[in-house]
């Protein structure tokens, strides 16, 4: 029997993972990641959906989160250069469950993104994850978010790691 | 004299448009008359109203509009609009429902727009017709192989003569489908692009744009196995040869030869191993069904296609409908959904799914950037009372075929569209 996972442990790894991003550290970031890991935003018409039969705004496995990384960090990814600054705030954490090592964490969000002459957007949702236990921490076998609001709209592009 | 907007000159190969076009309010406004006010506009289609009663709300040329299978089984638009003072009779996004409520005074709609029931209508005189009363609808609904269409101008043409040959690249879509069904998935994008409208036309037919806009989309088919080869042929920005090709009536398309695979039924190396038996089951039923050469025409071209004023089917490495409205010169809303078979098996569906997100869409592999350019577009303008043309002649020389790297496709959107603003 595995040891009980506390919300400060978890705490603890979100809040690493999200300065990771702000700082735009994406391959410190992979390394967060297990081997099928998927990166997934589902559409704001259809939050539940299953990304084999419905169009996400993004739904990405092990191989193609690796691709959208050396994506986003080419100075030829447009959306992104010159890069946007975020800044990421992570609560409500919560443990939904525990099987073992696997570990399923709910928890909100809120990002700021600021690019030169754009308004400010600001990505409000929350998270679902599926950890794995690692040692003294976590991997990320699945990061779901959700971006509540009724359409993407004025945030216009998903072209950061959120 | 009217207003032209353009210098068109083929003689000496010149063709400049008028930056003022992206950024005047009352160019907009007049656009709502001229154009949104008097063209075919897409509403939706037939797939995503299965049963009676299934609705979608949505703004049509600017119009809030309830799009709904009645009772009957026919597609019907209805104004969303109470008669009585007005308000939306529907919030919802989408459902299934017999009437329509307004909350206001409780007057209640079927879903045929028949006004069904007034609270207290005996305090009206006999100049009150309730059977007057059913929901406004736009002047005219059609459609073609289940796109349908609203048009606000009641003396337009047929939506088939409208379209014009633009026909028959929506037949090419349909044709993926054995029953000749296609449907609209589950999911929506919706997204907002800080850019005039028609800086969207011009780039979803923009094949010149690709290589330098979609660096990382190329490179990225690179890594995933398919080698993109630069030209050969002089004149050519793509791997393979492609084409622009006037239709009729503003529309316009791209078609070109296929590199970047295609679900029905081109393979890549991007699908994987596993999916190259059931795409070459599916080219076979396309041979079978169509025959060797038209197989070849469905599978093997890619078509991004634009039916003026705001629709585009991009036919390439998914079909996707877009449409796009502007909210203010410098500001338009997109909404795009991806389209099927209504045969595809499970696993086709996914790789459908899949390959529209490598490059399509907000989190897409190459939407971002085409959204990032119209964005600076828009910026650059700012200048344009001091720096007024943008110069759009690529290709004016090139005798007979119009190629898609060109701007021979963009020139024929602002012709019609500078033709369609001097009208009164």
């Amino acid at each position: 029997m595995s040891q009980k996972v506390t919300r400060a442990e978890v705490e603890d790894f979100l809040f690493h993972e999200a300065a990771l991003l702000d700082e735009w550290h994406l391959d410190e970031w992979q390394k967060l990641l297990t081997d099928d890991a998927h990166y997934l935003i589902p559409p704001n018409d259809d939050l539940d959906g299953d990304y084999r039969k419905s169009l996400f705004i993004i739904a990405d496995d092990r191989e193609r989160i690796r691709q959208r990384i050396i994506r986003a960090l080419d100075p030829n990814c447009h959306a992104e250069h010159p890069k946007s600054r975020t800044q990421r705030l992570v609560g409500n954490v919560r443990i939904l469950s525990q099987d073992g090592d696997n570990v399923e964490v709910a928890a909100n969000y809120i990002c700021y993104r600021y690019r030169r002459y754009e308004r400010i957007g600001q990505y409000v949702g929350n998270y679902r994850y599926k950890l794995v236990r690692r040692a003294a921490s976590f991997l990320i076998k699945e990061k779901k978010i959700v971006i509540q609001a009724n359409e993407l709209g004025q945030l216009g592009s998903v072209s950061i790691i959120l | 004299m009217p207003r032209s907007y353009v210098v068109d000159d083929p003689q000496k190969g010149v063709f400049l448009l008028d930056r003022e076009v992206h950024m005047s309010d009352e160019i907009l406004r007049e656009e709502m008359r001229k154009i949104f006010a008097k063209c075919w506009i897409y509403v939706g289609h037939a797939s995503e109203l299965k049963k009676p009663g299934d609705f979608v709300t949505r703004k049509v040329a600017g119009r809030p509009v309830i799009f709904v299978r009645n009772q009957k089984g026919e597609v019907d638009v209805h104004f969303n609009t109470c008669r009585h003072r007005g308000a939306l009779v529907c919030a919802d996004r989408k459902g299934n429902a017999r009437r329509f409520f307004c909350v206001y005074h409780g007057w209640i709609y079927g879903n045929g727009g028949e006004l069904q029931r007034v609270p207290g209508d005996e305090a009206y005189t006999d100049a009150f017709d309730q059977g007057e009363l059913a929901l406004k609808k736009p002047a005219k609904i059609d459609n073609y192989r289940d796109f349908y269409f609203m048009s606000l101008n009641p003396n337009i043409e047929p939506l088939k003569d409208y379209l014009g040959k633009a026909t028959d690249y929506i037949d090419l879509v349909v044709e993926q489908s054995p029953s000749a069904q296609m449907e609209v998935l589950p999911g929506t994008q919706e997204y907002d692009v800080g850019a005039n409208w028609k800086l969207m036309v011009e780039n979803s037919v923009d094949d010149y744009h690709l290589p330098s806009t979609h660096a990382t989309w190329l490179n990225f088919m690179a890594n995933s196995g398919v080698k993109v080869e630069p030209p050969k042929e002089k004149g050519l920005v793509l791997p393979t040869k492609g084409w622009a090709i006037e239709l009729g009536n503003g529309h316009f398309t791209t078609d070109n030869v296929n590199f970047r695979g295609r679900p029905v039924a081109a393979w890549i190396p991007l699908y994987g191993e596993d999916a190259k038996e059931e795409m070459a089951e599916m080219k076979a039923e396309l041979v079978q069904r169509l025959g060797q050469e038209r197989a070849d025409r469905v599978a093997s071209t890619n078509r991004n296609l634009v039916i003026f004023p705001n629709l585009v089917i991009n036919d390439g490495s998914s079909v996707t409908i877009r449409t796009f409205f502007p909210d203010g010169a410098n500001k338009m809303q997109v909404t795009a959904w991806a389209l099927g078979p209504v045969e595809e098996s499970e696993n086709a569906r996914a790789r459908r799914l899949d390959a529209f997100l490598t490059f399509y869409g907000p989190g897409g592999f190459a939407t971002p950037d085409d959204v990032e350019a119209l964005e600076l577009v828009q910026q650059g303008l700012a200048n344009w009372e001091d720096d007024r043309w943008s110069e759009m002649s690529r290709g004016m020389g090139r005798e007979g075929e119009q190629l898609n790297s060109d701007e021979h496709h963009l020139r024929i959107f602002w012709r019609h569209w500078d033709k369609m603003m001097g009208a009164e």
